[in-house]
Order: structure tokens, then C-alpha cells, then sequence
């Protein structure tokens, strides 16, 4: 893994008062925030909270009107998703958007793409370098299965597999492109109990080995039972932050949920 | 590429080589050298379509470009043959890239639209530069291949010659679908921006993936060019562009295999159907409908797919016998 370089407040993302529109409706109203290192970082809030709009900014899918993101010290906004993805942002989708062409195994091989390289003319003459490139691709990504627990499943098409394996293929994929900052956009939608459970403690091993992660998630068993720090989404706006048990008993933030 | 594949391809080349033994009528020779050539520009479009996820309707043109570049570079200037391809090549790819550039940084499918008016475009100029084309009564005299002292001049020569290079072309693509390229490409043609945030530069891909499929589409006409010594404007006319596409999407689009047979069904079928005269345009339509209607998604991984279901219930059957 690359040396970590963080901002002077020890901080490895922060977003700067990041307004985006949709037409006339604000999606992102002026949020701040900034995450730190090897934490789970969970983002809560009602629907439409701006939850997904914020991963994508990050993640460069959507560019915000106003305001800064700063990764690692090196503002990001108005980069292309490839280039967010090769300085070290990855992510995994709401809606799992696996390559359905593909095998497993490829899945994760697509995702090592910007920590290899091998261009055209390898790929066409299968040159010595690109076999032998080859080979240690397949292999890495095999490794990446097996921490994911999908090794049996490594020949299969992603349609064939179980949710909560498809869940983890994304994850997989992801993490094979090494990144600093792994984003989970609702990584237990659709799981059972068991199988959410399954899904805590992978994201927990991860933390483990050193991964900064970004967790947005509605369970809030999950939620509260792994995250570090929680920071909490209305309209568009952070109303609240702080350790899981503080936000919990916060009166905004039980009002956002529940009304007054 | 797969060992299978391997096989596949050793089998498939030992054949295409034993063909003309077999073979003493040249028309026969000559239908199967043109399509070893639409073969080429086949798998060429096949990569744009099945691994870029875009359409080109001016593969024609590109064709065209490339029998016209070598035509007139080496028959008026007197260029060499082989260096004349080449450059051909280039230019075409160059011509490609350009028109890429701004189409395919747009999303949707804008290229359709770029290069179908490119190949009108192209078409005219045939017709309009006579002076340097020979306009609608074409350009005659075009030197026959050659390499070093040997001269490409008869059906058969050029029968070895031009499948040498459609076998390799086939190769040649098949190793890229499965290199780490053809995995980006395989995945931006699929979900564009789940690619994208898996750090492939989807853009800089497809253009680049144009750009080759244009060049192979120039080699194969350069070849022709040189093959038949005589173009004229019609041959890359935008109907062209419209059989090509129809190879593609008749062998299965993404499935190389199936461009070679998309490209042997329909490049022979109207040979067969000479017998039948005025039915062969009906018969040949019928063709197309059935495949489109009763494969969807090319008859080639069609009836891969019905064969290994077929397969996998004979085996469930000896399977369940064993057990009871």
C-alpha cells in the first residue's frame, strides 16, 4: 500500500461546502465534512438526504456547482471517475452494477485496471510481459476472492450467484483496485439477517487491515454496530455528527427521522 | 485466449488450408477470397459493436478509403505496394480518430449518425473527383499484389495470401479480448459507468478501438483493391456498411467466431441462392428476419447455446439414470 499523505488536520478526504442542483431542486446544500483515516465513517439520513448524490460527487460521476473536495491534500473536483478511481477512490453501487458479461474472476480482474497496465499492442501480440503480467492479474484477483469468500463461485456468471455474493463481488472489485477510501453505498440492502451480519464483519476485517471505508447504510443495527463515526444527512445539509451513541440520542436527528 | 480457443483455431486454420485442394473452379476461389477479406472488416466492426458498445454505419468508407489510397497512390504516383498499404492503414485510422474525438465523448450513440454521413460524404467524392478517382466508371489498372519478386496473380495465390491474414487477424483479436484491454472494453460496452469507477478510461478506449476498427477495414480494402485491379464507387457505398453491420449482428455481436461465420453465411448465401433468381432478395430476407427473430443475439451464440443446453440435459439424463 502507498504512503499516506493527509491533509494538515489529519484529515484523507474533505468536502468543502459542496452544493449540487438538480434543475431547482438542491441535492447537496453547501456540506462539509472531512473523514479520517482507517475509520468506519457511516452516512445516515432519510431518503432523498443526499446520501448517493454525495458519493457520486465524490467519485466524480456528478460534478458539483460550488465548493471543493479535497483528497489526500489534491482537489478532485472536475476529474473524470477513472482518474478519482486511479488516485484511490473506489466504490460499490446501491444497485449492484456488476459486469454481467463476465465471469466472477474477471469481475475482479476489471478491477485491478488502474494498478496495471499493458497496453493494446501486448493485449494483441500476447507478448512475454503481458503472459507473465497476465498470470500475476489472475492471481492477485484470486486472492481478492478468496478474502471475499467467493472462491468456489470464481467461474460463475454474477447472475448465477447469491445477493449477498454479488454484494461481495462489488466489494471485491472495489478493493482490487486498492484504494485509500472505499465507498459502500448500501452494501446490505437485500440481505437477510445472517447475511448482514456476515457483511458487518467483512467490513470490520477490512478496517482491520488499515481501509479507510464510507458506509452508507439504512440498517441501523449495522450502522451503529461497526461505525467509528457517523455523520448525518437532511435535505441536502449535514445536521449532526459525532460517535454512534451521541448521534442517537441527538434530538435533530431523531426529528429528521421521525418528525417532529 | 483459452486453450480451447487455441484448438478451435488451429482446426479452423488447418481447414480454410485445405479448401482450395479441393477447389478447381476460380469463381469459387474468388468468392472465398472476398470473404476472407469481409471477414477482416467483419471482426474489425465486431470489436467496435460487441466491445465499444457503438455502431458504425461507414465501415464502407473506410474500405474505401483504403482501396482508393493504395488504387491511386501506387497506379498514378507509382508507390510501392506493401509501404502504400501501410500508410493507407494509417491514414484511414487517422481519418477514424478524428471523427471519433468529438462523437464518442458524447454519450449515446452519436457515431451512428457521424459516420453514416461520412460515407455519404466519402461516396460523393468518388463520383466527384474524377479526375484523381476516375469518377462513376471507376479506376482501372491498379498493380497486383506483390512481395518482393513474387507476384500475387492468380485466385489460388491469392487465396493463401488473404486467409493467411484473415486466420491472423483472427488470432490477433482474440488474444486482445482476452488481455487486460479486452477486459476494459468488455466492460465499458457492458456498464459504462461502473467501468469508469473501476478506473478504465472509457473514452480514450472506444476511440482507440474506432481508430483500429477503421484501419482493419482499410487493410481489407487496400487488399481488394489490389486483388480485383479495378474499384469503382459503388462497392463502398453506404449498402456496404449495411451488409457488414447485418454480418455482425447475424454471427452475434461480442462472439469473433461468430463473425467469421456471419461473415461466410451471408457473403455466400447469395451464391446459393443464384439457382433461385428473382426469389434470392425474398429468400435472403427471410434469412435475416429468422435469425433477428429466433436469435436475438446472433445465430452463432444461438445455436452454441441451444447445442450445450442440449448437452447439459443429456447429462442431467445419464446423471439421474446413474442415480436411480
Amino acid at each position: 500500500m502507498r504512503a499516506d499523505t493527509y491533509a494538515s488536520n489529519g484529515s484523507i478526504l474533505e468536502a468543502q461546502g459542496v452544493t449540487l442542483r438538480f434543475g431547482g431542486l438542491e441535492a447537496l446544500n453547501g456540506l462539509s465534512l472531512s473523514l479520517k483515516p482507517h475509520q468506519i465513517v457511516s452516512i445516515i439520513g432519510p431518503n432523498g438526504a443526499g446520501k448517493t448524490t454525495l458519493l457520486n460527487a465524490i467519485t466524480g460521476v456528478y460534478v458539483p456547482d460550488s465548493g471543493d473536495i479535497v483528497f489526500r491534500g489534491q482537489s478532485i473536483v472536475g476529474l473524470k471517475p477513472f482518474e478519482i478511481a486511479a488516485l484511490g477512490i473506489s466504490r460499490t453501487f446501491q444497485q449492484t452494477q456488476l459486469f454481467s458479461n463476465m465471469t466472477v474472476l474477471e469481475n475482479v480482474m476489471v478491477g485491478m485496471h488502474p494498478r496495471t497496465r499493458s497496453g493494446f499492442l501486448g493485449g494483441i501480440f500476447h507478448l512475454p510481459g503481458e503472459r507473465k503480467a497476465e498470470r500475476e492479474i489472475r492471481e492477485r484477483a484470486e486472492s481478492f476472492l478468496d478474502f471475499f469468500n467467493l472462491v468456489t463461485k470464481a467461474d460463475r456468471m454474477p447472475s448465477h450467484i447469491f445477493i449477498a455474493e454479488q454484494r461481495r463481488l462489488e466489494m471485491a472489485r472495489a478493493m482490487a483496485g486498492e484504494p485509500a477510501i472505499l465507498l459502500l453505498d448500501e452494501p446490505a440492502a437485500g440481505l437477510n439477517i445472517q447475511e448482514t451480519e456476515t457483511m458487518g464483519d467483512l467490513i470490520l476485517k477490512l478496517k482491520g487491515n488499515g481501509q479507510t471505508i464510507v458506509l452508507v447504510e439504512h440498517n441501523m443495527h449495522l450502522v451503529m454496530g461497526i461505525s467509528d463515526w457517523l455523520i448525518v444527512l437532511h435535505h441536502g445539509s449535514k445536521i449532526g455528527e459525532g460517535l454512534p451513541e451521541a448521534v442517537q440520542k441527538d434530538s435533530r436527528v431523531v426529528e429528521a427521522y421521525l418528525g417532529r | 485466449m483459452g486453450k480451447r480457443n487455441k484448438i478451435y483455431l488451429i482446426l479452423y486454420a488447418l481447414g480454410i488450408f485445405v479448401i482450395p485442394v479441393f477447389l478447381r473452379n476460380n469463381y469459387h476461389l474468388m468468392v472465398l477470397n472476398v470473404t476472407a477479406l469481409n471477414i477482416v472488416v467483419v471482426i474489425g466492426l465486431n470489436l467496435l459493436i460487441g466491445y465499444a458498445g457503438q455502431i458504425s454505419l461507414g465501415h464502407a468508407a473506410f474500405f474505401g478509403l483504403g482501396a482508393y489510397l493504395s488504387g491511386i497512390l501506387t497506379t498514378t504516383y507509382g508507390f510501392p505496394v506493401g509501404p502504400t498499404m501501410i500508410l493507407a492503414v494509417l491514414i484511414t485510422g487517422t481519418v477514424a480518430y478524428v471523427i471519433g474525438i468529438p462523437t464518442l465523448k458524447l454519450e449515446g450513440h452519436y457515431l451512428v449518425m457521424a459516420t453514416l454521413g461520412f460515407n455519404i460524404i466519402v461516396y460523393i467524392m468518388m463520383i466527384q473527383l474524377d479526375r484523381v478517382t476516375g469518377g462513376p466508371s471507376g479506376f482501372a489498372g491498379i498493380p497486383p499484389l506483390r512481395i518482393g519478386g513474387f507476384v500475387f496473380n492468380s485466385d489460388r495465390k491469392i487465396y493463401y495470401l488473404f486467409w493467411t491474414i484473415s486466420v491472423g487477424v483472427l488470432l490477433l483479436s482474440l488474444n486482445l479480448i482476452r488481455s487486460r484491454v479486452g477486459r476494459a472494453m468488455a466492460a465499458l460496452s457492458h456498464n459504462e459507468v461502473a467501468a469508469k469507477c473501476a478506473g478504465i478510461d472509457t473514452e480514450k478506449y472506444k476511440i482507440n478501438l474506432f481508430a483500429c476498427s477503421a484501419a482493419l477495414a482499410s487493410l481489407a480494402g487496400s487488399l481488394y483493391a489490389h486483388y480485383i485491379t479495378f474499384i469503382s464507387p459503388g462497392t463502398f457505398s453506404i449498402f456496404y456498411s449495411l451488409q457488414i453491420v447485418t454480418m455482425v449482428l447475424v454471427g452475434g455481436m461480442g462472439s469473433l467466431w461468430g463473425s467469421v461465420f456471419g461473415a461466410f453465411l451471408l457473403t455466400l448465401l447469395p451464391e446459393f441462392l443464384h439457382g433461385v433468381k428473382d426469389f434470392s432478395v425474398l429468400i435472403h430476407g427471410l434469412v435475416l428476419m429468422g435469425v433477428l427473430v429466433f436469435f436475438p443475439q446472433g445465430l452463432f451464440p444461438g445455436i452454441l447455446q441451444a447445442w450445450m443446453r442440449r448437452r447439459e440435459s443429456v447429462q442431467a439424463e445419464t446423471a439421474g439414470g446413474k442415480g436411480t
